[in-house]
């Protein structure tokens, strides 16, 4: 195998990889738009969406296509209700109040997922249409690494449509720019919140479905780690700002892929990396590389 | 001043009361509890380090296992005897300048918290410029990082291997006499003229900065403080149990840190005191609802994550319902004219 | 004691202050007027440190013959050259103490380190009665030496904005910067304040700046006034040349 074919395997391995995290980092930073939050439980809610189709598709008799939107939607409404019962009675609270009670709520998640499906790893059903290796020019590749960079982008110019074109999609974004001033204008803010946590959390399921095809290993932890660096990727790119998340997607995945196959001595620290990256890009461009910056009102 | 007085009255009377309870506690209790005595003791300072940035400066932290870490791995590798680290290091020797190394423990606690504090300073002089919540993520991640190195340097730290064999210097009058160290300097720093614009900060940092305080000077030194006890309790822990390795320091154990703290209240030094003893016993006491006893004529089965499950319901709930702390006596509502 | 040159501080585009132009001279008491929004906070944020102005020079001489460029320095800093301020929208330590807002107003004299106040070495402790009395005269000063333990937010507005004047005055200020220091003052009230501007820049041998709303305060405290109007300044002068000034009457009622 040539190096060129070579460098082809890693790049699409990287394009996939960075497209799950810009599908978890969306939910992160529409959220941030809005609330100023840091939804720590994110991470714990794309657990959740991959366990729930997991169970869907083993028991019950829906069929495992329906199954993939289904489970999406349940994970939407849960991350709905975790926004209602654990965020909204503090939203004029102190942020290090939410913030607390974000991480409470991540820890929650995770440890109910370990009482509720156990701590041992469960191998995800991939149906063999999307989990066959093809041959291209001698290059092997699994036919869910070109799924999921396709889906992904699906989604995103659903998702644009829905931001720039629908009415919900405007007062979304009106409340992202100015909250005082959209709250005035008559914009019924909970409804608002409610389908960003819906659709924020709907997101992160596709890409967990996505994920469990991938590295078919599913455990209650399993959320924690690409839900730091969806978050990290969202900052990169400037929170609050869905087309920054999905640049630092890409660019944290490709980044992440290239590190560990241009330098394999440094595989190690491979978990390391969005962290070392986030430091940088807080230091030397704290908005992100598409945010902009905001001059604090005295 | 008469009310300074009668909070150092009752410290004294705890401190006292403190010394019989563990002269008795050693005379008459097993192994067991007295570990827990000495975890509780640990617990104490952990829980006053992280007030001491989140609840008194108003930074949200998210380092402190990274911290304790530091602390671990460097008592562990300064007492170590010399053998012993020999037998540790099969897979890699040990780097030369830390093979002959054996020193006391409280040097090696001391240099456990310098070490820390350090880095701490290191770690604070560029991350704390940062906005409450990037800085919360920016400390979880260079405690991610701290975790990733020692996992991966190899003969340092034996890499996820761990360490085996530390010796046992940590007693009950080791882990709470650290805890009294500790409650009696950040009470003292808070009570002073730093400490005061420690929460200057918190409560208004345009105006702390307007009144002439440093915002950046004042809080790498409370950053720095806190990482020094978070290195010596880390120290005091490795100690203790005698195994370490990097996997024991994954932001679990800061969560159970930030659970002392929201429950005896942001801010307050006698509750975080209190709450750092009840959640270690309760941390163990509910331990029968993660694993299966056998009562002799029943068998109850527990089920694993239980434990803290219930925790996290607590952190959420007092979140929710009592945000001063669960040891503040309510006071009535307090008029407020400032609202604007 | 105060000079400033050409300050231009723009928002994006928004021009909050253009051009300006003042001089505070040492133990005068000057005035800045203007309609709402016309970049009055905007000249004390500057001076402060909070912005970094686009354009422009500030000099500052606490004493004969010393010389400070204010651009570029920390709020901190020029907080420690001796100009301290209030806010037009008071900001006091809420959660604590009366006491403790005017003793953390002490704190960027203090001489000892942080060991020797955690230690409480006798250096320290000196220093601290020393904080602590200058503290109890100022809340004397203010009168509210009888809610010296109750929370900062607890008190009635007017007491909160005399306890915050009482917290910059612990900074030892030579040029103290006053927001709106009448704002939501009944007539007697403010009467009050009047006398006790005036006594405290004696006492204190202060320059004073302040922004202000009610006329009846600036005319009758003020040896100079500037006027600003959507960042530009329309006049200054005496209190009876800016009462007459035609621009300054437009502005004020909106004709034109």
């Amino acid at each position: 195998m040539g190096n060129l074919s070579l460098f082809l395997q890693h790049l699409t391995n990287g394009i996939s990889l960075g497209s799950l995290y810009a599908l978890i980092a969306i939910g992160y930073t529409m959220v941030y738009g809005i609330l100023r939050l840091i939804n720590f439980a994110h991470g714990d809610i794309f657990m959740l969406g991959v366990y729930l189709t997991y169970f869907g598709i083993l028991y019950t008799a829906i069929p495992w296509w329906l199954m993939f939107i289904i489970g999406p939607a349940l994970t939407g409404v849960v991350g709905l209700l975790l926004e209602r019962v654990a965020y909204k009675p503090l939203r004029d609270s102190p942020r290090i109040t939410i913030l607390i009670s974000a991480i409470g709520a991540s820890f929650l998640l995770q440890n109910l997922g370990i009482v509720l499906f156990g701590g041992r790893p469960r191998a995800f059903p991939v149906p063999h249409i999307l989990n066959h290796v093809v041959k291209v020019r001698g290059v092997s590749i699994n036919v869910i690494t070109f799924i999921i960079p396709v889906v992904t982008i699906l989604l995103l110019i659903g998702l644009n449509y829905f931001i720039t074109k629908t009415k919900t999609g405007m007062a979304m974004r009106a409340l992202s720019r100015d909250y005082e001033t959209a709250s005035l204008m008559g914009i019924d803010i909970n409804r608002i919140i409610s389908v960003t946590f819906f659709m924020g959390s709907f997101l992160a399921a596709v890409g967990g479905i996505m994920w469990g095809a991938r590295y078919p290993q599913l455990m209650p932890l399993m959320g924690v780690m690409p839900g730091l660096k969806s978050f990290i990727a969202a900052v990169v790119g400037g929170i609050g700002n869905i087309a920054g998340a999905v640049a630092g997607g890409f660019l944290l995945g490709l980044g992440e892929i290239m590190l560990v196959a241009l330098l394999p001595r440094l595989t190690g620290y491979r978990d390391a990396f969005a962290f070392v990256v986030l430091i940088i890009i807080l230091l030397f461009k704290p908005a992100g590389l598409m945010g902009s910056t905001q001059t604090e009102k005295v | 001043m008469r009310d300074k007085r009668r909070t150092d009255l009752i410290a004294l009377a705890a401190l006292v009361c403190t010394v019989v309870v563990l002269l008795l506690a050693n005379r008459y209790l097993d192994d067991y509890k007295i570990r827990i005595i000495n975890l509780s003791g640990i617990y104490v300072t952990l829980g006053l380090s992280m007030n001491l940035i989140n609840g008194f400066t108003g930074l949200f932290s998210l380092g402190h296992a990274g911290f304790m870490a530091v602390g671990a791995y460097t008592v562990a590798l300064l007492t170590m005897p010399i053998p012993m680290k020999e037998m540790n290091f099969f897979f890699q020797p040990i780097v030369p300048w830390l093979a002959n190394v054996e020193v006391g423990f409280l040097p090696a606690l001391l240099a456990a918290g310098l070490i820390s504090a350090f880095l701490g300073v290191l770690i604070g002089a560029p991350v704390l410029r940062l906005r409450d919540d990037y800085l919360a993520i920016a400390t979880l991640g260079f405690a991610e990082i701290i975790r990733v190195v020692f996992t991966n340097t190899q003969s340092l730290t034996n890499g996820a291997l761990g360490l085996k064999g530390i010796p046992n210097y940590t007693n009950t009058w080791w882990s709470w006499g650290v805890a009294f160290f500790t409650i009696w300097f950040v009470s003292f720093l808070i009570r002073g003229s730093y400490g005061k614009a420690f929460m200057a900060i918190r409560e208004d940092e345009v105006a702390a900065e307007a009144m002439g305080i440093n915002l950046f000077k004042h809080k790498v030194l409370s950053f720095a403080f806190a990482s020094f006890f978070a290195g010596i309790a880390g120290g005091l822990l490795a100690s203790l149990l005698g195994t370490i390795d990097p996997n024991m320091f994954r932001i679990t154990l800061t969560f159970n840190i930030l659970l002392i703290v929201v429950l005896g209240g942001l801010g307050r030094i006698a509750g975080t005191v209190v709450a750092a003893v009840i959640v270690t016993v309760m941390m163990e006491a509910l331990r029968f609802l993660d694993e299966s006893i056998n009562l002799g004529f029943i068998q109850l089965k527990g089920i694993p994550g239980m434990r803290m499950v219930v925790f996290s319901i607590i952190l959420i709930l007092v979140v929710l319902l009592r945000k001063e702390g669960l040891f503040t006596r309510l006071k009535g509502r307090e008029s407020s004219y400032a609202e604007n | 004691m105060l000079k400033i040159e050409n300050l231009t501080m723009k928002f994006g585009g928004v021009v909050a202050c253009s051009s300006f132009n003042a001089e505070v001279k040492r133990g005068q008491i000057v005035g800045l007027i203007g309609p709402n929004g016309a970049g009055k906070t905007t000249v004390f944020n500057v001076i402060t440190g909070v912005y970094k102005p686009t354009e422009g020079q500030i000099t500052f001489s606490p004493r004969e013959g010393e010389q400070h460029r204010l651009v570029g320095l920390k709020p901190d800093r020029i907080a420690q050259l001796g100009i301290c301020r209030t806010f037009q929208n008071i900001r006091l330590f809420g959660q604590l103490s009366v006491l403790d807002n005017i003793f953390i107003g002490n704190h960027l004299r203090l001489r000892s380190n942080v060991f020797s106040s955690v230690l409480r070495l006798p250096g320290y402790t000196a220093e601290e009665r020393e904080i602590y009395e200058k503290s109890m005269y100022l809340l004397e000063k203010i009168g509210l030496q009888d809610f010296r333990n109750e929370k900062a937010s607890s008190l009635p507005y007017g007491m909160q904005r005399r306890l915050e004047m009482a917290r910059a005055l612990a900074t030892n200020p030579k040029l103290l910067l006053l927001d709106e220091p009448a704002a939501g003052m009944n007539p007697q009230e403010t009467n009050e304040l009047i006398g006790f501007i005036q006594e405290i820049k004696e006492e204190f041998d202060l320059t004073i700046f302040l922004i202000e709303h009610h006329m009846e305060v600036i005319m009758e405290i003020s040896e100079k006034i500037y006027v600003l109007d959507h960042g530009v300044l329309i006049a200054e002068g005496s209190p009876g040349e800016v009462q007459r000034n035609e621009k300054v009457i437009e502005a004020y009622l909106g004709v034109g």
